[in-house]
């Protein structure tokens, strides 16, 4: 994990200075006003703030060095620490992907099993539509849909503004529901798809067939000797979505109006503040990491055959 | 093979054999059917994009001030947008954008992922180790986060789209290249041909190509609809094509989002527009898959015909 880490950190690092044409000049053409501590903004301030006044592996080497202190570097324009602003929007992120996730395997897992153990029946047949739909509708049109239909038929809206969950748990848990289940969807979609596929493929082998013929019960047989085995592959893709969905996080938190990561990724972008972009970047990334250990770890308790010594 | 008994001993007839196309269709239609659905949307999206000139009634940047936000009428059917443009021709004209980012972003990722995948798959050793931490590294980022991070890098614009996607997304395509390569890599005649003296690059080009070609295949139907989500994503955001060239997912999000009170319609055609192509690009990406996918033929694609089989 590590050897990968520190390529991601030249990836991130690189990105901004392998670009063709000169980004600084980019940045001083647009935003002619901005200043840094009053002083009037030039190619050379710009240059000394974002450290790029001495060689290339220098400035590597001092970027990593900060991030290893816990400093992602500091916003070009506001001035403050990318950190300070990460820590600030990251719950509101947190708490929309943990419920979109929730909600997404509370309803991919029951219909894909059940899509799996009565398979070409109709209620298979709905859930793969279902979940077929789940893939194909874009969220951020159905999260346009639930703003306006609503409120033409019922004039009813979604809260335009966020609601700590400090102040009203209930209303902010309730103002969460239909965006984390928008951002849900594309996970539950694929994995009821995988689940279903997998439960196919494991439900024919002998040691099920021998769990049946012990006269086990189909919970005990399904729950028991099938589901754990199909669930490996299962979890690859779930965690394979996770990326997927910090990106829809974006696309949500900007219709929804959440003061996110996603917001402060996309305004970071617009400013064109790319010391912001590059922390915010190796963060997710590092996120990104530590989910595929996460799940590579979670191989082991669900196959006993793979234990790490 | 009732037949065989009115032959002569000895004569052997030849299996009739039929072109892999016929073959392909003949089983698309047999154990396909959503795929047949799937593939006439894929067949409608080309053509409405093809002659989007002669289809919309409009030109899509053509303004009508007098039919501002107008609603569905036989003028409009599908109503005007805030400065009188004509939403249907917009949504035809959408449509050819949908395919320049669906087949060449596509294209790109698998002759990226090809490239790629192939050399270092068969040359393995330091240089496959290295694409290989690459990839992983590549893979730990959100995908939209990178690309909206690439685009803004680069500027908006179709061409642009396009290459970032058609990059980005072959850079994930790599390990499954590489896997099928290897799978290959061990058979007995790569062996022959090697000890032939075959040249390396023959051997890529004449040995293992076709024999990937199912692969580079599904890659290029599996990964199409993603693409297209992915530029209606990004235009979404503002990072993709650039108004007042029609992508649905700008459509929704510029005139769409801001008169949705107004004028509904505005941001309900784009997205059914898109919901539609990508659920039969989908359909048609997964029927491809399992009659191509030899890991898949004759297993969980064909189970209800081994059970019609088992019952009959």
């Amino acid at each position: 994990m590590i050897p990968t880490l520190l390529l991601v950190s030249v990836v991130v690092f690189l990105t901004i200075r392998l670009i063709p044409g000169d980004v600084i000049a980019l940045m001083v053409a647009q935003h002619p006003q901005a200043s840094i501590g009053g002083q009037q903004i030039d190619v050379e301030a710009i240059r000394q703030a974002l450290g790029m006044d001495v060689p290339v592996p220098v400035q590597y080497v001092r970027w990593v060095g900060d991030m290893l202190r816990g400093d992602l570097g500091t916003s070009l324009w506001t001035g403050r620490s990318v950190m300070e602003d990460v820590l600030f929007k990251l719950p509101i992120t947190f708490e929309l992907g943990l419920m979109a996730f929730i909600i997404a395997q509370l309803v991919a897992l029951p219909i894909g099993l059940y899509s799996a153990i009565r398979q070409d029946t109709a209620g298979d047949y709905f859930g793969r539509s279902f979940a077929i739909i789940c893939l194909a509708v874009p969220s951020f049109w159905l999260g346009t849909m639930v703003m306006v239909l609503p409120s033409i038929w019922w004039t009813w809206a979604p809260s335009p503004v966020y609601i700590p969950f400090k102040e009203d748990p209930l209303a902010n848990l309730g103002q969460f529901l239909i965006p984390a289940a928008l951002l849900g969807m594309a996970m539950a979609g694929t994995t009821m798809r995988m689940l279903r596929t997998t439960m196919l493929e494991v439900l024919r082998q002998d040691y099920v067939r021998t769990a049946w013929s012990k006269g086990l019960t189909e919970r005990v047989v399904i729950i028991r000797h099938a589901l754990r085995n199909a669930l490996i592959p299962v979890v690859t893709i779930i965690s394979g979505q996770i990326g997927i969905m910090i990106g829809g996080a974006v696309i949500i938190e900007q219709i929804f109006s959440l003061p996110g990561m996603g917001r402060l990724f996309l305004d970071a972008i617009t400013r064109r503040d790319y010391p912001f972009v590059c922390g915010i970047n190796m963060l997710f990334a590092t996120v990104g990491l530590i989910i595929i250990l996460i799940t590579d770890l979670s191989y082991a308790y669900l196959d006993p055959r793979i234990r790490y010594r | 093979m009732s037949d065989t008994k009115d032959r002569l001993p000895g004569e052997i007839k030849e299996p009739k054999r039929r072109s892999l196309l016929a073959d392909f269709f003949i089983r698309l239609v047999r154990e396909k059917p959503l795929g047949i659905v799937g593939g006439v949307i894929v067949l409608l999206l080309l053509l409405t994009a093809i002659f989007a000139d002669l289809l919309a009634p409009y030109g899509y940047n053509e303004i009508i001030l007098a039919d501002r936000l107008a609603p569905p009428s036989a003028k409009h059917l599908l109503g005007a947008d805030n400065v009188g443009r004509d939403l249907l021709s917009r949504l035809i004209y959408g449509a050819r954008i949908s395919m320049y980012v669906g087949l060449g972003a596509s294209a790109i990722n698998v002759i990226f992922a090809t490239l790629i995948g192939l050399t270092s798959g068969y040359l393995g050793g330091k240089f496959d180790i290295i694409v290989q931490r690459f990839v992983d590294a590549m893979l730990s980022f959100p995908m939209l986060i990178i690309v909206i991070t690439l685009m803004n890098l680069i500027g908006t614009g179709i061409v642009q789209v396009i290459i970032v996607l058609g990059i980005w997304g072959g850079i994930l395509w790599i390990r499954v290249v590489r896997s099928a390569v290897i799978a290959i890599k061990e058979n007995v005649y790569l062996e022959a041909a090697r000890s032939i003296g075959c040249p390396t690059g023959s051997i890529l080009n004449r040995h293992i190509l076709p024999n990937i070609m199912p692969v580079m295949i599904i890659i290029f139907t599996v990964s199409m609809a993603g693409n297209i989500l992915g530029e209606a994503s990004l235009s979404f955001l503002g990072f993709g094509i650039p108004p007042p060239v029609p992508s649905w997912g700008g459509m929704l999000s510029s005139e769409g989002r801001t008169f949705m009170y107004e004028a509904p319609w505005l941001a309900i055609w784009p997205g059914l527009a898109l919901s539609i192509v990508v659920y039969g690009i989908s359909m048609w990406g997964d029927a491809v898959r399992d009659l191509l996918d030899p890991r898949l033929r004759g297993g969980v694609g064909s189970y209800r015909r081994a059970k019609m089989k088992k019952a009959g």
